[in-house]
């Protein structure tokens, strides 16, 4: 695991629980849908990471 | 006349007058829906697999190969459609697939983002003191129900979208026969007429006016339909989603979360009172534990897909649970229990897949919001009826109490 994110913006249907889930990694663009803050976060962030990536309803959050 | 082989399966949703409001299923019931996937006969005398275990629930609904468009022959559906009820669906994207679905999700996406919400939680707050002053005035007792837990979200949809309050009986009327499984499919295309065309009259009218205000319909007549992206059908249709989606769903999470916060366990309330940084987390625990869609979300296979060891065949209806998948061990410790320090953030209460709920920020503001302003304003509130009366909304899509006497 290199703990590298990606997002996919296509799949993404802005439901928001990934900036609940870690808002230090994750944001909303101004059209609601998911921004990445780091392509390679903090290793202390990504417990919530893989949180988000868990909980995103739409499965646009990948963790390698 | 029932087929006899029909008549043998079990029948989803069960009904189950008289029951506990906090309990979504009762353990006779929980027993015949308790294998991860059991096929189920509909009121509609339609089949459909029921399936009820999280990661499945999860898979089921995040699955491209099921449709959510009851337009679809074969879709499972609990109740009859009115007649007509296909003709006009412009703007429902709720029972959209595909790109049809996100093209008019993503011009909501926005308004309901975290960052949004946050900036509207002065008027959440405002409405919230404003509903609780009703509430003084009005008893003790009082009905919480009616007072507080109707009112309150009702009067923030309708400022978010721009629609009277003053009209409230109105569309609540309607949005109750809308969301009632039992009524009658004429009833239903009525009510769903007079929607449209009072929704249709304030959409025009903000279409039309030069100095727009500043509200979500007005703010997507001049982005979406002034640039020709969006009809004035299809922004009618969204309007009628929303307002029915943010009327009666945090209204009954409102109005159960206070009866299992005053019930049971002393200390509960008072505890929303004195830590109310714990708020967040107990609201998540509320959404688990009550589970207020009870009858599950309804699907169309398109494909063949298993799903919990079952084959699901194209052209075969399946149900996702979400109540029973809120309360599977595997995913939550004891998961009958209330525990208000669970982290409980995996739960399916707003639905998963690409559907899932986009007013969930919304509704977990108002929610927090309300109890803990509850919770500080009246910290001696206790319950006024004894809770195997109160009645209770079994035949609604969204589980809920019609009234909640309270004192104090």
């Amino acid at each position: 695991m290199t703990g590298r994110v990606r997002v996919d913006r296509d799949r993404c249907c802005g439901a928001g629980n990934c900036v609940l889930t870690a808002p230090e990694v994750f944001d909303q663009g101004d059209d609601g849908l998911v921004l990445l803050r780091f392509t390679a976060p903090p290793p202390q962030t990504l417990e919530g990471v893989r949180r988000a990536a868990d909980l995103c309803p739409a499965g646009a959050i990948t963790v390698d | 006349m029932i087929p006899a082989a029909l008549t043998d399966l079990p029948l989803w949703p069960p009904t189950n007058l008289g029951r506990d409001p906090l309990v979504p299923l009762d353990p006779g019931e929980r027993d015949r829906f308790d294998a991860p996937v059991t096929k189920v006969r509909l009121p509609t005398d339609a089949t459909a697999w029921l399936v009820t275990r999280h990661a499945d629930v999860r898979q089921l609904l995040r699955h491209p190969g099921f449709s959510a468009d009851l337009s679809r022959p074969g879709f499972p559906l609990l109740r009859a459609l009115p007649p007509g009820a296909l003709s006009d669906r412009r703007g429902g994207f709720i029972r959209m697939d595909g790109m049809e679905h996100s093209r008019l999700r993503r011009m909501l996406t926005a308004e309901f983002m975290l960052k949004s919400i946050r900036r509207i939680e002065p008027l959440i707050r405002q409405t919230v003191d404003r509903t609780l002053d009703d509430l003084r005035d009005a008893g003790p007792p009082a009905d919480l129900v009616a007072t507080f837990a109707l009112p309150l979200p009702s009067m923030v949809i309708c400022h978010l979208l721009g629609v009277p309050y003053a009209d409230h009986d109105f569309f609540q009327l309607r949005s109750r026969t809308l969301l009632d499984r039992d009524a009658a499919p004429e009833l239903v295309r009525e009510h769903v007429a007079q929607l449209r065309d009072y929704l249709h009259r304030l959409v025009e009218a903000k279409c039309a006016a030069g100095d727009r205000a500043d509200d979500l319909l007005s703010r997507l007549a001049r982005d979406r339909v002034d640039t020709g992206e969006l009809a004035v059908d299809e922004l009618v249709g969204m309007a009628m989603l929303l307002l029915i989606a943010g009327h009666e769903t945090t209204a009954n999470m409102i109005g159960l979360s206070t009866l299992l916060l005053l019930r049971d366990v002393p200390g509960r309330y008072a505890a929303l009172r004195d830590d109310p940084d714990q708020a967040d987390t107990l609201v998540e625990e509320l959404l688990r534990y009550l589970s207020i869609v009870r009858t599950g979300l309804p699907r169309l296979a398109l494909e063949d897909v298993e799903i919990g060891g079952q084959l699901i065949r194209a052209g075969e209806g399946a149900i996702a649970v979400l109540s029973t998948a809120n309360r599977d061990p595997v995913v939550f410790d004891g998961p009958d229990e209330f525990d208000p320090y669970r982290q409980a953030h995996q739960h399916v209460a707003f639905g998963f897949g690409v559907h899932q709920c986009i007013g969930q920020p919304l509704a977990r503001a108002e929610l927090r919001i309300a109890l803990v302003e509850l919770a500080r304003r009246f910290p001696d509130l206790r319950l006024a009826a004894p809770t195997g009366q109160l009645p209770t909304r079994d035949n609604s899509i969204v589980f809920g109490l019609d009234a909640l006497p309270v004192t104090w």
